[in-house]
Order: C-alpha cells, then structure tokens, then sequence
C-alpha cells in the first residue's frame, strides 16, 4: 500500500544541528525545533481523541456494561457475569432477530454485488454523456434511508401498494409483504439495494478503469468473446475491490436497523418480528419495555462477533472465487 | 500515450477519419462506442433509480382519499403538493427546527472532518515522526470497527455529559472519520510537492503557517469532495440522532419518522414530508453531484 512508503525527506528545521547543548541555541531556534518534533502529534491529535472518546471507549466499554445489570435510568447495577449473555441467548427472540438478519443481509448483499458489477462492467463502455449516467445511478445514494424507507414501505403496501397493483396487473395474487417473513425480508431488502447499487457500482466502475486496456486486446486477439473477456480479466483483477465492496456492506448489512425500523409505523418488525433485525432487538432491549443496558451491550458484542467470523468467512470466500477464475488474468 | 487521441482526429479531419480511426485504435471494440443496447439499459436502471423518488413527488401532491383508491398514481403530479407540503410544516414534527439542525450538524461535521482530516492527513503524507507508519495503520484499522456497536456507553457518556437531546451529541462524535483522515492522506501523498513544504520552511514559515499556506490549498479539491461526502452522510443519519436526540430536538430524518409514527395512514402528508427532507439534498447532487461522483470514482482507485 502507497500509505505504508517512507517519507523521502523529513523538511529539516532550517539551522544545522547545533550539536548538543550548544550554548548558541537561541529561544527562537529552541521552539523552532519543538515545532517541527511536536506539530505532527498535534495535527493528528484530533483524530484520536475523537476516536478513543467515541469509537475505542464505546466499544471496550460495551464489555463492561454487558456483563452488569444496568438499566437505562437506574444506572449501573451489580455485576452479574454472563448472564445477561445467557439471558439474551435463550429469548427466542434472539434467534429470530439473528434468522432474520443474515436472511436480510444475504438478500441485499448477494444481489447487489453482482449487479454493482455488472452494472459497472457497462458503464464501463466508452460512452457519451458518461458523468449524466454516473451521477443517474448515484442518486438514490442522496436519499435518506428513512425517506427510502418510508417510499418502498408504501409501494410495498400489503393492500394498496403499488407492488401488488402490478402484479394484480399480471394476474399475480397480491404479496402479503408486511406479514410473510421471506417477502418482508426481500421488500427490506430491495430498500438496501435501492439505495447502495448504485454507490458499489462506481466504485467497482473506478477498479475496472484502472484495469490496463492491453489485457483486453490482448484477449481480443486470442479470440476471446465479452463475456469470456468479463469473466477471465475484468472479475480477476477486481478482487481487492469486491473484497472491499463485500466487508464495507457485510458491516453495513449486520447492523442493518432504518429501513426495518421504518417498514411499518409500529417500528418493531412486525407483529412476530417478522422482519426484527438485531441492532433493533439492541435497541428494544436498551430503550424499550425492558430498559436493559446490559442485555443491549450483550447483544452489541455478539453482532460485534457475528461480524468479525462473517468477515473473515468472507475474505476467505472472495478470495477463493476470485482466484480461481483468474487463470488468464493475472499477469 | 503519443498516438493523437479521436477527438482531435475528428478536429483535424473530420468526422469519418474519426471513426475510422476508432474502429482500427479499438483492435475489436475496446475503445468503440457503444450500442443503442448499452443506453436502453442504462435508461431502465436511470428510470429505477429515479422512479421511486418521482413516486414519493406523485403521492405527496395527491390527496389521501386518491391514494386509497388507486395504489397506482398517474404519471402527472397532482395539484395538492403544496398544501401537503404546508401541512407537513404545520404538523407537530417541529420542521423547521429539524431542518436548521439538519443545516447545522451537516455544515459543521463536514467543516470539523475537513479541517482535522486535512490536519492529519498532511501530517501522516508529509511530515516524518515516531510512530508514523503504526498510528496509520491503526487510522485504516478503525475503519472496520463498527462504530454504531458502542452505541450503549455513547449514550452513557452523552447523559453524563448532559448531552441527550442537543446537537452536540450527534456533532462531536462525527467531527473526525477515519475515512476522512485515509482520504486526505492519500491525495496529499501525490498532490503536493516536498519542494513546496522545504521551500516555505527556508523562508520561515512556522509549521502551521506552512499548513496554512501551502498543504491547505493543495488539498482543496479532495477537501471540497470529503466536505460532501461529509454532508450526505450527515445529513441522511438515523440511528445515532434517533436514539440520543428523540423526538424533542429531532434531525431531518428523525422527524419525518415520527410524521409516520402520528399519520400512519395519511400518506400524502408523510411522502409530503419525504419530498421536503429530501429535496435539498437532491439539489445538492443536481449542483455538486459531478464532484461525488468524481469523489468516489477516485476513493475507489486509491482506497
């Protein structure tokens, strides 16, 4: 990575090094070179004190809280161990939240991959107009997920939806989108979709141009058709960024909580969580009924975890489907 | 590469030596010009990505009782958006008010993520101390924690702080992104010459003052990119504004949260209320969406 290069030449502070103690070093020149050895650690300071006071800390902290009995007014409690892990584990609730999580991720994450790329494979053409097309497929990236959610939770509409007025229109019987589990999760999903496509596809579009247009060439002269073209060089030499494409919306995708959140009024999933996510079973257990601190942080490590294993199980994944078609692509 | 480019083919010798000239730089289409099929695919997936917002224009200028009635609107808005509009700013949802907080956590996370983005990320690509290559490790590392897991203690600390319920809350812990400090340390890598920083400090300049005058304005245009990016993010936020600011100092989207939360049913109010939240950003991107794009185009290359 270029970040990881040694800088070529530190700017030196304008007088020679007077050797130590010099007795000539004037006030001035005293903070000249104070300036230069502190100022790098002052300009990045900021970074980690935010970061330490609103990114470590939480987390670390999350440990902690979980393993107390806190309540969202009451305060701390006293220390109870696991059990506000054992507790969550056995809630049934639980294991729908988590069934319906990954159900939700993979609808959404799958999809959207491959139509990112593909998508970008053409926009990828030598095209007129090219940034009026780029800036059309970036723009439900402007619209706020709760708006999103908020238009598709209508379209979706279990009785006066336009979804089911089309398909009526078909002669398809209407979807009872907001009470079936699977359609919930797909008309959820299709929120996601709507909204990130479009940003994963430029993305994946900025990859494909840095590919060298001489591989093409190259694989036009051994005959090779588009679609064997896509397959051997284009999806091989894209790997860092699928991977890239697949851990930034594994993350996003396990902690999804807007668009479910707003897929009815009531906010809770449905009237049997249907369609409840974990990050809002977190929030039901914190700020709910319950007012649960620590069963919340409970949850925040284990989705903390899912993710972490999900990651790793992806990475490895990407890597291997990337490599294996990429006989002909690596150079 | 040398070989002159088709364009200034086609301004020299006109229009047929240009695509003669595409059609033998292209060795079998790499470089040729695509297809009608290339744009009628793009035109369904530009019509996908537009529809849904046409759609929320359709219904928040109908009224409720046409909505009941045909869940398919007509292509042409209808002649009640302003009076829906007006009700969504008369309802209780305090819009006004979520709209200048919307302005103002917006405006101020961009500002604070370019200032102290471009602070580090100049320190990290140009300046030499212990420590360096570690603590940007560490920045790219925090990129994959998921913030939004902490999200209890945050709020323990806000109600300690005293915090709940004011802007603050969501502003400082978004006044620096990782992303930011990655993004900034990447263009100034490339886009600013050791020669320049050397030249500033022969002739005196303090370290600040050769960040003020120099690193500063090299940065602009990833700067100007970040600050947008910044503000979508920003302005579309939910979660955090959601639980630690409530429904008595709400943001945008908070807001029109609770329009369906108290007229679940009155759909022209609440997608009313989604073509008022929604429309400044749209007009952002309208002015400034070449930049985004630009933006993430060149992120990706180098991220």
């Amino acid at each position: 990575m270029a970040t990881t290069a040694p800088a070529r030449r530190l700017p030196a502070p304008p007088p020679a090094d007077p050797g130590p103690r010099a007795p000539r070093a004037t006030l001035r020149q005293r903070l000249a070179r104070w300036d230069v050895r502190l100022s790098p650690y002052l300009y990045v300071a900021p970074f980690f004190l935010v970061f330490a006071v609103a990114g470590l800390f939480p987390i670390v902290y999350t440990a902690y809280v979980s393993v107390h009995d806190w309540h969202l007014i009451g305060g701390q409690g006293e220390f109870v161990g696991l059990q506000n892990f054992v507790d969550v584990l056995q809630q049934p609730r639980f294991r729908t939240a988590l069934r319906n999580t990954f159900s939700i991720f993979l609808l959404s994450s799958v999809p959207q991959v491959a139509m990112a790329i593909a998508l970008a494979a053409v926009l990828d053409a030598n095209l007129r107009a090219k940034t009026f097309w780029r800036m059309g497929v970036l723009l439900p990236y402007v619209v706020a997920p709760v708006a999103v959610s908020l238009i598709f939770s209508k379209m979706f509409a279990d009785q006066s939806g336009l979804i089911n007025a089309l398909l009526a229109g078909v002669g398809v019987e209407p979807i009872r989108w907001h009470s079936d589990v699977l359609a919930s999760h797909v008309a959820i999903a299709s929120m996601v979709n709507f909204r990130w496509t479009g940003y994963n596809t430029l993305i994946a579009l900025a990859a494909m141009q840095a590919v060298p247009r001489e591989l093409y060439e190259a694989a036009v002269i051994d005959g090779a058709g588009r679609l064997r073209q896509f397959f051997s060089i284009t999806v091989p030499m894209l790997r860092p960024t699928i991977i890239f494409i697949v851990i930034t919306s594994t993350i996003g995708g396990l902690q999804i909580f807007d668009e479910p959140r707003m897929f009815d009024q009531m906010g809770l999933g449905g009237a049997d969580r249907q369609w409840m996510t974990l990050t809002m079973y977190l929030y039901e257990l914190g700020w709910g009924a319950q007012k649960s601190f620590g069963r919340a942080s409970a949850v925040a490590w284990l989705l903390f975890l899912i993710i972490v294993l999900i990651g790793l199980v992806n990475f490895a994944l990407t890597r291997r489907i990337a490599s294996s078609g990429g006989k002909g692509g690596q150079r | 590469m040398s070989a002159p480019s088709v364009p200034m083919i086609r301004q020299t010798a006109g229009r047929g030596a240009a695509r003669a000239a595409a059609r033998r730089r292209g060795t079998g289409g790499v470089n040729r010009r695509p297809g009608w099929v290339t744009y009628a695919v793009l035109t369904v997936v530009l019509l996908i990505s537009a529809y849904p917002i046409y759609y929320a224009v359709l219904l928040a200028s109908s009224d409720a009782a046409t909505i009941a009635q045909n869940p398919v609107p007509s292509l042409i808005p209808g002649e009640n958006l302003l009076a829906n509009l007006r009700r969504v700013v008369e309802s209780d949802i305090k819009f006004w008010p979520a709209l200048v907080n919307s302005i103002i956590v917006s405006t101020v996370t961009a500002l604070s993520v370019v200032v102290f983005a471009t602070l580090a990320g100049y320190s990290f690509a140009k300046l030499r101390f212990r420590g360096r290559g570690p603590l940007l490790v560490f920045v790219v590392a925090t990129m994959a924690v998921p913030t939004q897991l902490g999200i209890v203690p945050l709020f323990i600390v806000m109600s300690k702080l005293g915090w709940v319920g004011q802007l603050q809350a969501v502003i400082v812990p978004g006044m620096v992104t990782a992303f930011g400090v990655f993004w900034m340390t990447q263009y100034l890598q490339e886009a600013l010459p050791y020669e320049l920083i050397e030249a500033a400090r022969v002739d005196g300049c303090s370290m600040i003052r050769t960040f003020w005058h120099v690193a500063l304005p090299a940065a602009r245009p990833a700067a100007a990119m970040l600050a947008l990016f910044t503000f979508v993010g920003s302005w579309t936020n939910f979660f955090w504004p959601f639980v630690v600011l409530g429904a008595a100092n709400p943001t945008l989207p908070v807001a029109i949260q609770l329009l369906q939360a108290s007229y679940f049913k009155d759909y022209s109010l609440i997608l009313a209320g989604v073509v008022a939240s929604t429309l400044p950003l749209v007009l952002v991107f309208v002015v400034a969406g070449r930049h985004l794009v630009t933006g993430i185009m060149q992120g990706a290359v180098k991220g």
